[in-house]
């Protein structure tokens, strides 16, 4: 499926406003930075916003810090407000209540091939997933789950319902956990890495089918990866994320072709091109630094072209243009420095 | 919707319906083990329906007999029919085994569960504990409990049973702990189950087949550890018969009547065998990383 930025209909639209994290910051039991540095994120209607960066960056912790995931021996969130409509959590506080979980923000893994439990059907599990957060019937979960399973595009439904996990292939696997996501349709579905595991062919189909279903319900999607390819492919808006903090955010096509924050330019042309000539890879030097040894301020400039004594005060996430916010005090880089790229 | 149905594609349906069932079968010693125990299990169940004497009836008459055509395997030393006294103790044997890991079960898999999957101070207080039970050799407590208990069957199978009980807490905690981990314990939370039904649904069922191997092989530490009480005459009290108190008896004429030693030492050979062989084909059967 084609890739379109939709256009905000409404860009100042609270309403249209699904889902707000606002500073979330959190830091591991015996560690003194945060790995996660105040981070804000918003999702609106039918969004499907891409969270992107290398591993080690957070991505996933903040996707189990949002669920309430994150045992509390191993992590100390320090502050964090989220808001799901007209919900507000401080997640320094409390953790999202079993109620909430699955009912309005509902979440997939990685791994298909480890995420269902083995002992029992998939009929019974997706069923289960529906009798927590509805007072059905069992018979109107049932059936519940055969729409849920035909939705997602897996043939002989019925027969799927009473099969266990080993029988279906990664891909199936990855679709009936997609179902039993949406089963209670919930306003928000984070997805961490959900194609990582599968080959490109399940990949794009899976890709289509969060997309489609996106459109079609009005869920919100927050997708986790490190995949660009996958970014072009599903994205409405992307946050690209470094060291725990996001660095860059803004419409995908903004994002993509007028890259502003240096360790997205670094990403951008790190990326092979089909239609450009073979040759050396850009690279950025240097590796992520570990969370004890991250630098003040700006946690990009040790590895940073551009660095100077300025950025060891935190540059804030602030607007280039409309709808594209950019981490960098020297933001839009173009005009700042005469530097060529 | 734009996405396309897959393909129904061929799924392994019949053959791993019984992956397990095959590999038990196709491992020889493991089914040596299970016609072992089922015989012992049959005997025990058939006891009040075959045509065997009573037990406890004495026959002046023949005392300490050979194995011959009226009693099979012989008489004792007041008379009785030393294959009634065999198949009735079969029974008090293999209620001792299956009794006492149960015990030992109810106990310590529950224990094991919230120590695993809770951490923190209940694992210290439990992980202490079955340490310190562990500390005392198995028969030694199991002597000592009994003798505290008072003389009985029962109070013998409770005293094995609480015995077992760490190896119960200690498997299961471990096991725990490595299937908490999975994948499919952080979905089920992201679903929103509450903890009690991640326990019940999520943990439990998957840490089962490795309790079940160890249950099988606890039965026969038991049905020892029950013979060994009899012997001492803390298990089954005279005159019902246990191949513990049969032995205890046997061992003054060993000269002139080594059958009565003869048959209760087989049988606990025999069985006991049966279970470790058993519970090792189980293990190879339960195995996931053979699959």
């Amino acid at each position: 499926m084609p890739k379109q930025a939709k256009p905000d209909q409404q860009p100042d639209g609270c309403e249209d406003i699904l889902m707000s994290l606002h500073d979330l910051a959190l830091r591991f039991r015996g560690q003194t930075n945060d790995v996660i540095d105040r981070i804000s994120l918003t999702v609106k209607r039918g969004e499907v916003l891409c969270v992107v960066g290398e591993s080690g960056c957070g991505k996933s912790v903040t996707a189990m810090a949002l669920m309430g995931l994150l045992p509390t021996e191993f992590a100390k969130i320090s502050s964090g407000i989220l808001g799901i409509q007209a919900t507000r959590l401080d997640l320094s506080k409390v953790t999202m209540p079993t109620a909430m979980r699955g009912n309005d923000i509902a979440m997939i893994f990685q791994e298909p091939m480890t995420s269902l439990n083995p002992s029992f059907t998939i009929g019974n599990q997706i069923i289960e997933a529906i009798l927590q957060h509805s007072a059905g019937s069992r018979t109107d979960a049932q059936a519940r789950a055969l729409h849920m399973l035909q939705r997602v595009g897996i043939a002989n439904p019925e027969q799927r319902l009473s099969e266990f996990p080993h029988q279906l292939s990664g891909g199936m696997r990855q679709r009936v956990m997609i179902a039993m996501a949406l089963a209670n349709d919930p306003k928000i579905l984070i997805a961490d890495e959900p194609t990582t595991a599968l080959d490109v062919t399940i990949q794009a189909q899976i890709l289509d089918l969060i997309r489609d279903l996106s459109d079609e319900t009005g869920m919100g999607t927050i997708m986790i990866t490190h995949d660009l390819g996958v970014v072009a492919e599903i994205a409405d808006t992307v946050a690209v994320m470094y060291g725990g903090q996001v660095v860059e955010r803004g419409a995908v096509a903004e994002v993509f072709n007028d890259p502003q924050h240096p360790y997205t330019i670094g990403l951008m042309s790190a990326m092979p091109q089909l239609d450009k000539p073979g040759g050396k890879l850009a690279t950025v030097p240097g590796t992520v630094p570990s969370v004890a040894n991250m630098p003040e301020g700006c946690r990009f400039r040790t590895r940073c072209v551009f660095a100077t004594q300025r950025c060891q005060v935190r540059p804030p996430l602030s607007n280039t243009t409309q709808g594209h916010d950019v981490a960098c005090h020297y933001a839009p880089i173009e005009a700042n420095l005469s530097v060529a790229l | 919707m734009t996405n396309t149905a897959l393909a129904s594609e061929p799924v392994l349906t019949a053959k791993t319906e019984n992956r397990v069932w095959k590999k038990f079968r196709s491992h020889k010693s493991a089914m040596v083990g299970g016609v072992l125990v089922a015989f012992f299990i049959l005997i025990a169940i058939a006891a009040p329906i075959l045509p065997i004497p009573d037990p406890a009836a004495t026959d002046w008459g023949a005392v300490r007999k050979a194995p011959s055509l009226a009693h099979w395997m012989g008489t004792d030393e007041i008379g009785r029919d030393v294959l009634s006294r065999m198949i009735w103790g079969a029974q008090a044997s293999l209620l001792a085994g299956v009794v006492s890991v149960s015990i030992a079960i109810a106990i310590g898999v529950p224990l094991g569960l919230i120590a695993g999957f809770f951490g923190g101070w209940s694992d210290a207080v439990i992980s202490r504990c079955t340490e310190a039970l562990l500390a005392a050799p198995f028969l030694i407590l199991a002597i000592a409990l009994a003798a505290f208990l008072g003389p009985s069957l029962t109070n013998a199978m409770i005293a094995i049973g609480i015995s077992a009980t760490p190896i119960f807490i200690r498997l299961t905690r471990g096991e725990v702990i490595n299937v908490k981990s999975e994948d499919y314990v952080d979905s089920a939370r992201a679903i929103g189950l509450p903890t009690p039904r991640i326990l019940s649904r999520y943990i439990l069922p998957n840490v089962l087949p490795p309790i079940l191997v160890q249950a099988t092989l606890t039965i026969a530490t038991a049905i020892i550890a029950e013979a060994a009480l009899s012997f001492l005459g803390l298990g089954q009290q005279p005159p019902d018969p246990s191949w513990g108190s049969m032995l205890n008896t046997a061992k003054n004429f060993l000269n002139q009547a080594p059958w009565m030693a003869l048959w209760p030492g087989i049988s606990i050979f025999l069985v006991v065998l049966g279970f470790n062989l058993l519970g090792d084909g189980l293990r190879d059967a339960l195995d996931p990383r053979e699959h």
